[in-house]
């Protein structure tokens, strides 16, 4: 039940009187919830808000605002390219966040945020008011310098399959369909985009699929920056030992357009043609973030105070996950995102109760890579905050990578997604 | 509006807020939960046990500093991730991570 706006200010005046005397009490002021929060996205980091939220304040009025029925990892989503899982092993509903933590459910986009008035607009009209507002969007993509991309038809034959789902499976059906001895190329944008590792796992994958089925093709990667970004000596590992001959990396290879009709990147010095072209563009904060004003930085990012998650543009509004400006080396990833959630959850509820914000909140990364069918790789990091830089910082002796590639952390890998689905949505 | 009168509003606001939420742990570290809620993404929420790996929640304060200790100082050799994680953490904080796991109902 959400109160009407002339309900919340009868209660906000009722409370002159009683202040004093309530100020310690139980979480009820005459039966009615106080502490609303409305929680924008339902991926690792506004799922895990939500539900945490509720784990360590049930009084609190929370509402989680996602537009898909069902939420599908985009961690793991690469092994589904390469024929090694199944997207149902990926997807996971709400309902149990709903009938187990009490979270209220709405399944509808939010397109505008009124922060004068704190509401929340839903697609269908709708309108949430709120206390305290997490916007969890993830990413949208930045199509304004890619002409040749601009229609739907041209985004149906060039594919960037960076939000799990329907795209993960259509490019799947396009590999499936190429001709033995054809080329498969994947445009990566200049960093920061989410998941570091995830393009060059997702090499691993295609090259796991032609070699097992296509071993006269060949996966060229074509990458805007000037080196692998992540985990690059297991990767080069890979590519130079079980799929050599089928990966080609080319660093520096910044894509300024494409020809959908003959699926051709269009480089600085060369125009590459491929049978299956996958554009993953260059990534932004996503569109509800913009209408919120919370965008700070290059027109792209969510610049947040790392203690709270609380936007620096905009007081009172928490931005998680793959949308915010990430603090020094911290990756745009499902883990850090849950991470987010939590340090999110904590700050209101402390701020809602009149506790102090932790003041050193230290937060923690773990991602794995698949390579092969059953070999990972994984890189791992702590990041705690530091006064002096204001921010999270990586702590130093802290986290590391995988020695080799490993069928070992392959277990632990598909036990790290049970369990981190479980923790956001269960 | 005045600013004056804003301000008072907003500070009744905040009392009432206040009155209306309560947090459901007992004489809580919560600077401690809000570490080991770091742990759940693989250790299961409230440290109930993760798949693949093993449960936290009530295991006795010693046993779980004794392991994480360990972790840190690379004393277990069976580690693929936690020596890098355990890392992370001065030994005063793992102690606190060790006593709320313990507090927990298993």
């Amino acid at each position: 039940m959400h109160m009407t706006r002339r309900e919340f200010v009868r209660l906000v005046g009722a409370s002159v009187a009683g202040a004093a005397v309530l100020n310690g009490c139980a979480g009820h002021t005459g039966g009615r919830t106080v502490g609303r929060v409305v929680v924008i996205g339902g991926g690792f980091g506004g799922a895990t808000a939500a539900k945490y939220l509720k784990l360590w304040a049930p009084e609190l009025d929370v509402s989680l605002v996602e537009p898909n029925e069902n939420f599908v990892s985009c961690p793991f989503s690469n092994r589904v390219l390469g024929g090694n899982l199944s997207i149902e092993e990926l997807t996971r509903g709400y309902a149990r966040l709903q009938s187990e933590r009490g979270v209220r459910v709405y399944r509808d986009l939010a397109v505008a945020v009124d922060v004068r008035s704190r509401q929340v607009r839903l697609s269908r009209g709708e309108v949430l008011d709120f206390d305290r507002l997490v916007v969890a969007p993830g990413v949208d993509f930045i199509y304004e310098d890619l002409p040749g991309l601009k229609g739907a038809d041209a985004r149906r034959r060039i594919l960037h399959s960076w939000k799990a789902g329907a795209e993960t499976l259509a490019l799947r059906k396009q590999l499936e369909a190429m001709r033995d001895g054809g080329v498969y190329a994947l445009c990566i944008p200049r960093a920061p985009y989410r998941c570091p590792p995830g393009p060059y796992e997702r090499a691993c994958q295609v090259a796991f699929y032609f070699k097992q089925h296509k071993p006269r093709s060949k996966v060229l990667i074509l990458d805007a920056n000037e080196d692998v970004q992540s985990k690059k000596g297991l990767f080069s590992a890979a590519w130079s030992g079980m799929y050599k001959g089928l990966v080609e990396y080319r660093p520096n290879s910044e894509l300024l357009d494409v020809d959908a009709k003959t699926l051709t990147a269009k480089l600085q010095f060369e125009d590459v043609k491929a049978d299956v072209l996958n554009v993953v563009p260059p990534n932004r904060a996503a569109d509800i973030a913009r209408q919120a004003g919370l965008v700070t930085t290059n027109d792209r990012w969510c610049a947040v105070d790392w203690r709270t998650m609380e936007s620096t543009a905009m007081p009172g509004i928490h931005v998680l996950g793959d949308a915010t400006l990430a603090a020094p080396a911290m990756p745009k990833s499902g883990h850090m995102a849950n991470q987010h959630g939590k340090l999110a959850a904590d700050a209101i509820i402390a701020s809602l109760t009149g506790r102090a914000v932790n003041q050193e909140p230290i937060i923690s990364n773990t991602c794995y890579s698949w390579v092969s069918d059953q070999e990972v790789v994984h890189v791992a990091s702590v990041h705690a905050f530091d006064p002096k830089q204001n921010t999270l910082v990586p702590v130093k002796g802290a986290g590391g990578l995988s020695p080799a590639i490993s069928t070992l952390e392959g277990a632990f890998a598909m036990g790290w997604m049970a369990s981190i689905l479980d923790d956001a949505l269960e | 509006m005045s600013r004056a009168s804003r301000a008072m509003l907003m500070g009744l606001f905040a009392v009432t807020a206040t009155a209306a939420v309560t947090d459901d742990v007992r004489a809580e570290d919560y600077q401690a939960r809000s570490w080991a809620a770091s742990c759940a993404a693989c250790h299961g929420t409230n440290g109930q046990g993760g798949h693949q790996v093993p449960g936290l929640a009530g295991r006795s304060k010693i046993d779980l500093y004794t392991a994480l200790r360990e972790f840190k100082t690379d004393q277990r050799k069976t580690a693929t991730i936690m020596h890098q994680h355990a890392k992370g953490y001065s030994d005063s904080q793992l102690e606190r991570i060790a006593e709320y796991f313990s507090r927990l109902n298993r």
